[in-house]
């Protein structure tokens, strides 16, 4: 049987099941707020979110792979573009555009002008150094980890600290290759 | 047109709450953690209830806010109403929902099922998946509990699972 065609990222996000995105921004809302309290050190806060979103990437990237049926990437341009376009798209409802490519295309920006994650939210002064949207780059990590890449994930610029759009700086680090994982004599 | 994510978004917060605050920070204290996972759903049933409410007059009584709480507020939160109110008339109010969403994706232990009381932390410390689903219960349970303290409603919640994939809340009003 031929492999399904990859489905745009539209046509996945109206088939998903889908909720009150209010829910979804308040939540997270709420936790950074109790992380805070619990936490105290802004700069911990951010490692935390960091690693949920690295946990919820590892899990989502299943998901993403089974309702996309997108096929192997060729090149990390690719993936950044498939990422951008139906990975965001599914999940979030929203895309993103992939720019700032480095001369050997190992480093790119996505810019999301839209992003659920902030409706509702200001920060106030006294977390100034908070990157509210750790999370989200941290399922990027653990997303693209899961499909033997290693990567670095940086936020450039951020709406919450007056920059007009939100920029995900992803760098490719190292690209491990697929190894069979069990060995027959074992 | 009201703004959606996918519904794994909001699973995978849940599951992370869980994980951070029963793995992490409070791996031995699960009466702490159950506190906090119940705060960040205070916080959020009280926001939603506060911007849901916001076009409509007073209730007049528990009863008129418990309804909203089983009619609009739920089917704003799970697409679908609660589908069982019983009430002793005494400041008691269980809410049935036949088929709970957040429970749905869960395995749960049978022997956790039949004790039926989730949320007893001496019974949490010994297993650990039960302790998994009563942490998971906290979250909706603070969300009502913040709905309706919004709505100036001082409330204990309790959710009851001895009847999956059914779920009830037990909520007692504070005379």
């Amino acid at each position: 049987m031929a492999p399904a065609a990859p489905k745009s990222g539209d046509v996945i996000f109206a088939s998903v099941d889908r909720v009150n995105a209010e829910l979804f921004t308040l939540t997270y809302g709420a936790i950074v707020r109790q992380l805070i309290t619990d936490l105290e050190e802004v700069e911990e806060v951010n490692k935390q979110l960091d690693q949920m979103g690295y946990n919820i990437g590892v899990r989502l990237v299943d998901e993403f792979l089974a309702k996309s049926s997108v096929s192997r990437c060729v090149d990390f341009r690719e993936t950044a573009d498939v990422i951008a376009k139906v990975g965001f798209k599914m999940f979030l409802g929203v895309t993103a555009s992939v720019t700032n490519w480095d001369a050997d295309g190992t480093t790119c920006s996505l810019i999301l002008e839209d992003n659920p994650l902030v409706d509702f939210v200001e920060l106030p002064d006294t977390c100034q150094g908070l990157h509210y949207c750790n999370i989200l780059s941290g399922v990027v990590r653990g997303a693209l980890e899961m499909v033997s890449m290693k990567t670095e994930v940086t936020w450039l610029r951020d709406m919450l600290r007056g920059d007009d759009v939100f920029e995900l700086q992803v760098k490719l680090l190292k690209q491990v290759p697929e190894e069979y994982p069990y060995k027959d004599d074992e | 047109m009201v703004r959606e994510v996918s519904e794994s978004c909001v699973e995978s917060l849940l599951a992370e709450i869980v994980l951070s605050y029963c793995s992490g920070f409070y791996a031995n204290k699960p009466e702490l953690a159950a506190r906090r996972i119940e705060a960040i759903g205070f916080q959020v049933g009280h926001q939603l209830s506060e911007r849901y409410t916001m076009d409509r007059p007073r209730f007049t009584d528990n009863l008129e806010a418990i309804k909203f709480i089983c009619k609009d507020f739920w089917s704003e939160l799970f697409k679908k109403q609660i589908d069982n109110l019983k009430t002793n008339h005494r400041g008691t109010f269980v809410l049935q929902d036949n088929r709970f969403r957040w429970l749905a994706h869960m395995s749960i232990d049978p022997s956790v099922q039949a004790s039926g009381n989730i949320q007893d932390p001496s019974a949490m410390a010994e297993n650990k998946s039960a302790q998994a689903t009563g942490m998971h219960l906290y979250f909706p349970c603070g969300i009502i509990r913040g709905a309706l303290s919004n709505l100036g409603i001082e409330c204990a919640v309790s959710a009851d699972i001895s009847n999956l994939p059914a779920c009830s809340f037990v909520i007692r009003i504070k005379a």
